[in-house]
Formats: C-alpha cells, structure tokens, sequence
C-alpha cells in the first residue's frame, strides 16, 4: 500500500485507494456545511431561524449535548489515571479522539453562533466573572488544550514519528504527566459541564428552567454533571462499536467495555433518580408560586410525552439495561442501551434550550415554535462531518487501541 | 483578563475566577515545557553516550 509505512505495526487496514474515496465522499457535506458558515458569517445571522424569541436554538442545543457526549474522554481518564482502572488504558485514547472531536464542535458551532468570531476574544479579555457563560467559555477553551495535549502523545506515537527521538521522548514524558493534566481536566470539566446547567437554572424569568440550588449553582448545575459522566462513557461505548462494525474486527475486549458500562449504568441510575426528585420539587415550588405545572405541558408538540420520553424512555430504560450483567453483555443490547442514553442527553439538552424559549412568560406572550432551517442542520452537522474524517485518519495511521494486534492476529 | 485591565475589580469573585483559570493554565504550560525540556535533554544525554541517535 501507498502510505503502508504510516499505519502502525501489526495491525490491517483497508487499501489506501478505498481510504481516500471514502475521505472524498465526506467532501461533499463537509462543502455544503463550509457554505452555510460563510453565509452566516458573510450575511449575518438572519441566514438562520433564530430570532428575538429564539436567541437560542439548534447550535446551543447541539453544543450543549455535544460537550455533554463529550464527557466522556475527561471521566474515562479521571477513572483511568486518578482513580488507576488500568484495564482503562485499552480505551482511554479512543475517548480522548472522540473528546478532541467534540469539543472542536462545540467551539466550532460557537465560532458560528456569535456572529462576529473575529471579536470572540472579547469574552476573555474583558471577562464577566459572574457569569455562568463566561465560565462556560473559559473552561472549554482551557479543557480543549488539555485534550490536545491528552492527543499529543497519540500522535508522537505514529510509526514514523515515533523513529525520531525527541518525539518519541516527549511521548513518553506526556504519558508519565497525564494523571497532572487528567486532574486539570476533572477540574475544568466539571465546572463547565455544570455551569451550562447553571446557565438555565438561574434563568428566575423562566419558570421552567429555574431551580433552587447550593450557593451559587442551582441544581442543574449538579444534574448536568452527573447527567455527562453517566452518557459520556456511553458515547465512548457507541463509537467504538460503530468503529468495530466497521472495520470488521473487534478492537477493545469485552472485560474493558464492561467495566465502563457498568460504571456509566450506576451513574445513569443515579442521575434518573435526583431527576424525578428534582423534577417533583418543581413541580411543588411551581405550584406554589402560582404557575400550574400543566401550563409547561400545553405549547404545541411540547406536551407531557416529552417529559416521560427523556426521563423514562431514555433514562431509565437505558440504566436498568446496563445495571443488568446478562443484558449489559449483550452486544446489541449495549448498543441499543447507549443510544438509548446518548438520545436522552440529546433531548434533555433540547428541552432545557428550546422547550424553555417556546413557553409563553407573560400573559401578553404568544406560543411561537422554533424549527431550525438548513443553514442551522448544515452547519450543525459540518462538525459530524469532519469528526468522522478526523476518526479515519487517526485509526489508520495511530496507535488507538492497544488490544488490536492481540485480537486480530494475521 | 488582567489586572491591568480597566474591568478588574480586587474583589474575591475576581481573584477566584481569574486565579483559577491562570492556574490552570499555568500548570498546563509548566507541565508542556517540563515533558519538552525532558525529552530534549534525553536526546542530548544519549547524543553524548552513543555518538549517534537511534533511529
């Protein structure tokens, strides 16, 4: 093969001319979400659906489930490197690609949504200290450099790069420092994980995003923490079954996946039981404060089945599965879990986003609805996009899984 | 943000914000610059032992 030199030792990829083919296909929707960037930066924001109703909408519910899939890559290296679950090792660095990938979304659609990126250095310069956005912005700038320098090593290791010895040093000296820059990460990612839960729940002019809270943060703050540990596991999961799928070969044993959906099982329980509770206090402290709960329910396709689909459907179905040891080690039954989760976030990050703007406020306020239009899919889905060309390339040419050679002899 | 910044205000909402993002930040830089300097050194060390690096 033309690049057989690159791939790493031992292991069997596809040809080279069916690798680029496949890269060349991505073009075309990768093309179409470029064009719909350019609109919204050459034309301004009225390219899309938003509006003074809808300042947010698809972009930030995206972004918000996205950092959220993303979770993944800081619990799994807390787990791996803080807490020293060695069998970990085995998938650590597939969650930092897919944490990389994420992350690189959600600053991508960011760089869209605020209209003029060429002053997105203002939110750090002159900073708002007592905003939850202002920490949101901070953090997923600071944790994005962690993840590329978590990536840094993966890529020293490429089998070419690795000859040298500089690169091959500082490979070996990163890997020593990860649990340093693991904790840094814990740190960064949890305050912005919770603060864009905090972002809604201080919204006291939204009845059905505000909540009472600890200190500072109301208890969205702590949900949406335990809500990205619990689905980011599972998006890890996802992702390298859909891999494997592919690729036509088993790529992590099945003892390492186990264990993370074990742990993301007890978290997703966890999480479904502080959500009824949560969900129930509200419901209290709404009544009492004069907004009937059913007023939240009556907007449009917003009713009560959204409620019971995110907490229910996708929440507790997906955590009694993986707390069960026989389902959990069904293959298709795992998969169908995880999606099962990863679709919960996503609609809980929707609900908290949009269902919060479509509910009337005032009793002069008409129910408006928001429906993204194809400028907001295009760009939203350009980080899908290249996410998956960022997969192919580092599958191919790095070291991810070290269990591959041992599953796969040839 | 930076003290000099006509912004900044000394109180402690301040100091733990900003205080917590140069920390973080500088950790992550002394940690870079520690792997970096370690890997040069290693270079240098066996460039002194062997004559010649390994390929």
């Amino acid at each position: 093969m033309f690049d057989s030199a690159l791939i790493p030792e031992g292991v069997k990829r596809c040809s080279f001319r069916k690798f680029v083919i496949w890269i060349l296909i991505l073009q075309i929707p990768i093309l179409i979400g470029v064009v719909a960037a350019i609109l919204c930066w050459g034309l301004a924001l009225n390219q899309t659906y938003l509006n003074n109703n809808f300042p947010f909408g698809l972009w930030i519910a995206a972004d918000l489930g996205v950092i959220a899939l993303g979770g993944g890559a800081f619990f799994t290296g807390f787990l791996r490197y803080i807490l020293n679950i060695k069998e970990l090792k085995n998938i650590v660095n597939y969650a930092v690609v897919i944490g990389v990938i994420c992350y690189a979304s959600a600053l991508g659609i960011l760089a869209i949504d605020i209209g003029q990126p060429l002053r997105g250095w203002f939110i750090f310069w002159h900073a708002n200290v007592h905003s939850m956005l202002t920490e949101v912005a901070f953090c997923i700038s600071c944790y994005f450099m962690v993840l590329c320098i978590e990536y840094l090593p993966l890529l020293l290791e490429n089998r070419k790069i690795y000859q040298f010895s500089v690169p091959h040093s500082l490979a070996h000296h990163l890997h020593e420092a990860m649990p340093t820059i693991a904790a840094v990460g814990v740190f960064l990612s949890s305050f912005h994980q919770g603060s864009l839960g905090g972002v809604p729940g201080v919204l006291y002019a939204r009845p059905f995003a505000y909540r009472e809270g600890f200190l500072v943060w109301p208890w969205t703050f702590f949900l949406f923490i335990l809500s990205a540990i619990a689905c980011g596991p599972c998006f890890t999961i996802l992702i390298t079954k859909i891999t494997e799928a592919l690729g036509g070969k088993r790529l992590v044993k099945k003892n390492v996946i186990n264990i993370l959906a074990k742990i993301a099982g007890g978290l997703t329980a966890l999480y479904v039981v502080l959500k009824i509770i949560d969900t129930l206090a509200w419901f209290g402290l709404a009544n009492e404060l004069g907004a009937p709960v059913k007023s939240f329910y009556a907007n449009g396709p917003y009713g009560w089945w959204i409620l019971i689909t995110e907490v229910l459907i996708l929440g507790g179905i997906p955590a009694v599965l993986l707390l069960i040891p026989r389902t959990r080690q069904m293959e298709s039954v795992l998969v169908i879990a995880c999606v099962l989760n990863c679709a919960g976030i996503l609609l809980n990050r929707w609900v908290l986003t949009v269902q919060t703007l479509v509910i009337p406020v005032m009793s002069f306020d008409k129910f408006v609805n928001y429906f993204p239009n194809w400028v907001e899919w295009a760009t939203t889905l350009l980080p899908v996009w290249i996410g998956i060309v960022v997969i192919m390339l580092s599958y191919r040419y790095l070291p991810i899984f070290p269990q591959e050679r041992e599953l796969n002899p040839y | 943000m930076l003290p000099i910044v006509f912004e900044w205000v000394n109180d402690p909402s301040h100091f733990v914000f900003m205080g917590g993002f140069y920390a973080a930040l500088g950790i992550l830089f002394i940690v870079l610059n520690y792997c970096l300097i370690r890997a040069v050194f290693d270079w240098l060390c066996k460039g002194n032992q062997d004559g010649h690096e390994e390929h």
